[in-house]
């Protein structure tokens, strides 16, 4: 991501001379994420759920549309989500317009796979007639402001989003066909999946890295994590490689760091639900 | 994706597959070298009932040229399933499971290319799936990088694809397409044999920490396994074409092997099997002796001298120095000879496989080294570590060193 961006190798010295002193630019743990904010329901008239996530000055918005459609051939009887990313040009001077891209696509499938394997949405409670009429949830990201980390805050941003989403409730009237009413019902999470990604620099592993951190990354693997603690799961990028004896030392890591980001995001949404 | 895990894989009395194979068992899987003749470099991998073709081209002009890398080559992968390769059409135009997939190839692929060697460049990599059966994304990998190498790109090494997964609470090897399909999981794997490296990794199903080390220890063992079909089927092509142009049956066996190396860079070296035309070379009795010693003394002498001894490995000249263990610090060391062999001790493995990765390093450190080889020469004792004490000296006969640091330059 931001391909165009290029650390000075004298950034790249200071971070490296940091991180071999175990310091980092701001003063953080290698192990040790940002400041996370929520708000949540930010597009409360029209959109099903949504969520605005800031990780550091990291910035994305998610929002759930539902729509009625059909389910696919294989899968009748289970609801359909669909997640899609976007990297517009708002968040960044490196990003350009245009259709999605290999960053994006990626961002959005990794996003979308923490959130179908951990099973956090009962796909069957979104069938309304089997084989014929689901509902289809729309999980849409914008990064608003990039600064490292997109694939974190992405599920964060997303869980937060469908925490908030309630989904109009459905009558079949005489012929079958169904009618949406205007009465809503809250969509009901199962689990609260979270990813944490690992970031190689040299001989350091560090977790929710700024832009300048991430462009010095030999590659990051990502771990998806449900409350207990199993992964649902995991994502290598970049052009590095990982030793195979690295793998189980960075899940743990990884796994302590999901336990802090989820108290976040429960947190959040207990708040918002008491506020209603 | 993966399924619940509720639909019954595997036979509980036999513990057998759907498909008959046992949990740790491959799919058969056989890869044909150089089947596209306007390509630079083409496999085609069947692997159970996936079949698919990968070609290389490349390195070659960039186009549009303002997407070219000024320091290296830019590694363009398509990973591109044909709409008849599996059981609804498929849309032709790219999904972005296909998008997701030749990212993460060409991820893999860049980790192993020299692409510093080839600035401004690209080298495109077209993958088509003919036939979809499960875990094509691991197979589309290997052939990938068979063709590669069969592209004569250089590498550092192969990698090789493989996924392994969870099926009733087992967990398997290379799984098919309903494991796939109706399994909890499926982890595949971009791994080479020689560098002991992860290039590839993605996970969907539900995990725990043991299961997810235990599957990706099942997949590395499928890998080594298919590196050798890989490696096979390379040596096949050149067997053909030096059928077809020299003849003699006999000498191409052990020749095979060295165009092999060349051309995929594999290091090669580390596989048990030794090298014959070597070994006639040397007076091979006299050498077992030399190299046991020589291996324990190697821990003993100090930095200079395991780097030198490296870089004799790198270039698979074994050298055998002992000194006399004379009383004096600065007595008049003995060397004695050279000789070439390839062994298959798993301590070369771990050690060729380091080297593969500090290889350029070291190249650049040479200068350094000769100056060491030299003081060394001289004898000067501050130079020396401590573990040479007063009753022994070691010491390293420089002439044949910069010979061999010549061999490697070149």
């Amino acid at each position: 991501m931001s391909d165009d961006y290029v650390v000075s190798e004298i950034e790249k010295d200071y971070i490296l001379t940091l991180l071999d002193q175990g310091k980092r630019i701001g003063g953080r743990e290698k192990q040790e994420h940002r400041p996370i904010k929520f708000e949540l329901n930010f597009v409360e008239t029209k959109a099903e759920g949504s969520a605005i996530v800031t990780l550091g000055e990291t910035k994305i918005i998610a929002g759930v549309k539902a729509t009625l459609g059909s389910p696919f051939p294989d899968t009748p009887d289970s609801g359909v989500i669909t997640t899609s990313a976007e990297l517009s040009p708002i968040a960044s001077p490196y990003y350009e317009s245009g259709p999605p891209g290999d960053d994006a696509i990626e961002l959005a499938r990794v996003t979308d796979r923490a959130i179908r394997e951990s099973h956090c949405i009962d796909l069957s409670k979104l069938c309304i007639v089997p084989g014929k009429y689901v509902w289809i949830l729309f999980i849409d990201m914008y990064v608003l402001n990039a600064d490292g980390n997109l694939i974190d805050a992405a599920t964060l941003a997303s869980l937060a989003a469908l925490s908030t989403t309630k989904i109009p409730k459905v009558k079949l009237n005489e012929e079958g066909e169904p009618e949406v009413l205007e009465e809503k019902e809250t969509l009901e999470l199962d689990h609260y999946p979270v990813t944490v990604t690992s970031y190689k620099i040299g001989k350091h592993r560090i977790i929710d890295p700024i832009l300048k951190e991430e462009r010095i990354a030999d590659c990051r693997i990502t771990f998806g994590f449900d409350e207990e603690g199993h992964i649902v799961s995991a994502q290598k990028g970049g052009i590095g490689v990982l030793k195979p004896d690295e793998l189980i030392p960075i899940a743990k890591e990884c796994l302590e760091v999901s336990k802090s980001y989820r108290a976040e995001l429960l947190k959040a949404i207990e708040e918002f639900k008491k506020g209603n | 994706m993966a399924g619940d895990g509720s639909v019954k894989l595997i036979d509980e009395k036999t513990g057998k597959r759907t498909d008959g194979r046992k949990f740790n068992e491959l799919r058969p899987t056989k890869i044909e070298v150089g089947v596209l003749n306007n390509a630079d470099g083409s496999a085609l991998i069947y692997m159970g009932n996936n079949k698919i073709l990968a070609a290389v081209y490349g390195p070659r002009e960039l186009h549009p040229k303002h997407l070219a890398l000024p320091d290296r080559a830019l590694v363009q992968c398509y990973y591109r399933m044909s709409t008849f390769s599996v059981a609804e059409r498929k849309s032709p135009a790219p999904s972005r499971r296909e998008r997701e997939i030749s990212k993460v190839i060409s991820d893999a692929l860049n980790s192993v290319i020299l692409t510093k060697d080839f600035p401004r460049t690209t080298i495109d990599i077209y993958i088509q799936v003919l036939q979809a059966d499960g875990g094509t994304r691991c197979a589309s990998l290997t052939a990938a990088c068979t063709a590669l190498a069969d592209a004569g790109i250089p590498m550092r090494g192969i990698i090789s694809g493989v996924a392994a997964g969870l099926v009733n609470d087992t967990v398997v090897l290379d799984l098919h397409d309903i494991e796939d399909q109706k399994g909890s999981g499926d982890i595949p794997i971009g791994y080479s044999a020689t560098l002991d490296e992860i290039s590839l990794l993605q996970l969907d199903g539900v995990f725990t920490i043991e299961q997810f080390e235990e599957a990706v220890k099942l997949a590395i063992e499928g890998a080594k396994q298919i590196y050798e079909i890989q490696k096979k089927a390379l040596r096949e092509k050149y067997a053909l074409i030096r059928a077809e142009f020299a003849g003699e049956s006999e000498e191409e066996e052990a020749e095979e092997e060295d165009t092999i190396e060349i051309v995929s860079q594999s290091l090669a070296e580390s596989e048990a099997s030794v090298d014959e035309t070597a070994i006639d070379e040397v007076e091979s009795e006299e050498l077992e002796e030399k190299k046991t010693e020589e291996v324990s003394e190697v821990e003993e002498v100090h930095e200079v001298e395991e780097s030198v001894s490296e870089i004799e490995e790198v270039s698979e000249v074994e050298e055998v120095s002992k000194a006399e263990e004379a009383p004096e610090a600065e007595s008049v060391s003995e060397v004695e000879e050279v000789s070439e062999v390839e062994d298959s001790e798993v301590e070369e493995q771990d050690l060729v496989s380091d080297i593969a990765e500090e290889l350029n390093d070291e190249l650049d450190d040479e200068k350094e080294l000769e100056e060491d080889i030299t003081s060394l020469e001289t004898g000067e004792p501050e130079k020396n570590n401590e573990s040479i004490t007063d009753d022994s000296s070691e010491s390293v006969e420089n002439e044949t060193e910069h010979k061999e640091i010549d061999d490697l330059e070149e």
